[in-house]
């Protein structure tokens, strides 16, 4: 019985369309968050040893360096949000009893409910 | 087995996918460009924030379950990416980072 034939796919498949593209940079956004999970790993650790501590990572994070990676880190993190959003409907289709739940709903509600908690977030700890 | 295993972290990656989205964009604002560029915030005024009962269990929330979405969805596109089945190295190296993440996040969250 012959192997079955595995055709060989080339690295750089993903760069022939830019659905592909797309795909690729979601699925990259979740490095940049994952990154960003150590960094505020790293600043709890530093807001438990102490101001002086807290005050020397604010001021390693004022690096244009470190600017540069969390404008970048911000803008992959909005575009996984919206592209969980716009998934979402897809993944699943709520209904109302006999009607589906319209897509459009589901994804407003979502824009809905990031813009609450990120406004309460940004409040809860800048705005006092 | 793999198929049974993949599930948990499906899941796993789901609820990090639901999390992150919601909450890193604002998180990252604020910690990231906010805090060192727009005035910092006194030190007891964050301490007491985050060591509230409520911050930490959402600090950990959001970092243990954002690591594990990135572990799966990582192995994945290694995978996509031509590493083929992958293999047992590179999930163990996934989930297993994750799975440090989520330790060191709770021991913290806990004693901060």
């Amino acid at each position: 019985m012959a192997k079955p034939y595995v055709r060989r796919v080339p690295a750089a498949w993903w760069l022939k369309k830019p659905a592909y593209v797309k795909f690729m940079l979601r699925e990259w956004s979740s490095v940049f968050i994952a990154v960003y999970c150590v960094i505020l790993l790293v600043m709890l650790a530093r807001l438990k040893a102490g101001p002086e501590a807290y005050h020397g990572f604010l001021a390693a994070l004022r690096s244009p360096g470190w600017l540069l990676f969390h404008l970048m880190a911000l803008l992959f993190a909005i575009y996984h949000s919206v592209t969980w959003f716009h998934a979402t409907p897809k993944a699943m289709a709520p209904r109302l009893g006999e009607e589906r739940v319209p897509p459009a709903l589901l994804v407003a509600a979502h824009y809905l409910v990031w813009l609450v908690l990120s406004a309460g977030l940004i409040w809860f700890v800048l705005g006092r | 087995m793999a198929k049974s295993n993949e599930v948990v972290w499906w899941s796993l990656f789901s609820a990090g996918g639901v999390v992150a989205a919601l909450l890193v964009p604002a998180l990252l604002f604020i910690t990231g460009i906010a805090l060192p560029f727009l005035g910092p915030v006194a030190y007891e005024t964050l301490q007491s924030l985050a060591a509230h009962p409520l911050s930490r269990l959402l600090l950990f929330a959001v970092i243990a379950l954002s690591l594990l979405h990135w572990a799966h969805r990582f192995r994945h596109t290694l995978i996509d990416m031509g590493l083929r089945r992958g293999g047992v190295v590179i999930a163990c190296l996934c989930y297993g980072t994750a799975l440090v993440g989520t330790v060191v996040a709770a021991y913290l969250v806990i004693t901060l």
